[in-house]
């Protein structure tokens, strides 16, 4: 990370203000006007659009072997998702992709 | 009468939010490791939990920093990821509306995923408790997760470095994101932004760290929005 210390804070410190306002809009700013139905409806698809942003190039190019495609680690995105789609349980998700990994790190 | 009342909603609240204390710990921890491999001192690391409060928008912006990406694109995708707040936000509005201001700021810093789940579920089952008894309600729930994801952070941060490099804990970053993503890929609409979200940023991945992020993530919302408008003029 090249970020001095300086940036590290600034960092932090606007996105501990800006969370809050989000969380503190309606209910301290607002009151109860309603939000038009298009912004809700973009809102619902922030999190399925931001996050597979975010995982697909990690998986496709781990930092761990200088972007190299990895199969341990595909294998155990792959796991993971599986697991999390169908028991819709984080934990059990992450225990079984974990225990994926390792076993592929061992075997590949 | 009506403190009796706070007092037994906190409680009930206590324990509805003693379940998620498994969740947040290894969350906290992994936020802890992660923080400190990527660099963080303790109290930088300390500072994201206690200031920010959200475990995936902390994820968020530790990975891009790590990447080197510009602040702005940082806090644009940490802010995105967190935009779903401003929706739990206005739908505690009936619940909560009426209550002093500093008690609606308390409950805004505690709103995180856990806390809003039980809350609002509590809240719509029983529509008749007082203002009072749905502000202890919430504030009980977060009781035991808040602090101990503080706890947990720390751990992670004190053991961070020391974690070896054959454990690859590189990976428990995008496991834990699949994780919380996986669930939520309930509808077509869903599925798609993902997949949309996913392909793009792969094809985008030359561009400066965070820029092929922001385009994938726009544009996925775009289309999820819209085959949602598509599946509702097809019934």
């Amino acid at each position: 990370m090249n970020a001095s210390a300086w940036e590290i804070w600034g960092v932090i410190a606007a996105l501990g203000a800006g969370t809050f306002l989000l969380r503190f809009s309606f209910l301290g700013l607002l009151g109860d006007r309603n939000l038009p139905p298009l912004v809700l409806r973009l809102l619902r698809y922030t999190p399925v659009a931001v996050f597979p942003g975010i995982i697909a190039p990690l998986v496709a190019f781990p930092a761990a072997t200088d972007g190299v495609f990895d199969p341990a680690r595909g294998v155990a995105a792959a796991v993971t998702l599986g697991l999390a789609v169908a028991t819709r349980n984080l934990l059990l998700a992450l225990f079984g992709g974990g225990a994926a990994l390792y076993l592929g790190l061992w075997l590949f | 009468m009506g403190s009796t009342t706070a007092k037994s909603s906190f409680a009930r609240g206590a324990v509805q939010g003693l379940p998620y204390v498994l969740v947040i710990v290894p969350f906290g921890l992994l936020f802890g490791v992660v923080g400190a491999e990527a660099g963080l001192n303790i109290a930088q690391v300390m500072g994201f939990t206690v200031l920010v409060i959200a475990g995936a928008a902390q994820f968020t912006a530790v990975q891009l920093m790590t990447e080197n990406a510009p602040v702005l694109l940082v806090l644009a995708a940490s802010l995105t990821v967190n935009l779903r707040m401003a929706m739990y936000s206005a739908s505690l509005v009936p619940h909560l509306g009426r209550a002093p201001l500093w008690k609606r700021a308390l409950v805004a810093y505690v709103m995180v995923d856990q806390c809003y789940a039980p809350a609002i579920v509590e809240y719509e089952t029983h529509p008749s408790m007082t203002v009072g008894a749905k502000v202890a309600f919430v504030l009980g729930v977060a009781a035991p997760i808040v602090p101990m994801w503080y706890l947990a952070t720390f751990v992670g941060a004190t053991l961070g470095a020391t974690v070896p490099e054959a454990w690859a804990l590189d990976f428990a970053l995008p496991m834990t994101f699949i994780a919380m993503v996986g669930p939520l890929l309930r509808t077509l609409p869903h599925v798609s932004a993902a997949i949309v979200s996913a392909v793009l940023s792969l094809l985008l991945a030359d561009l400066p760290p965070g820029v092929g992020l922001m385009l994938a993530a726009a544009i996925a919302v775009v289309v999820g929005a819209s085959v949602e408008t598509w599946q509702e003029r097809r019934k």
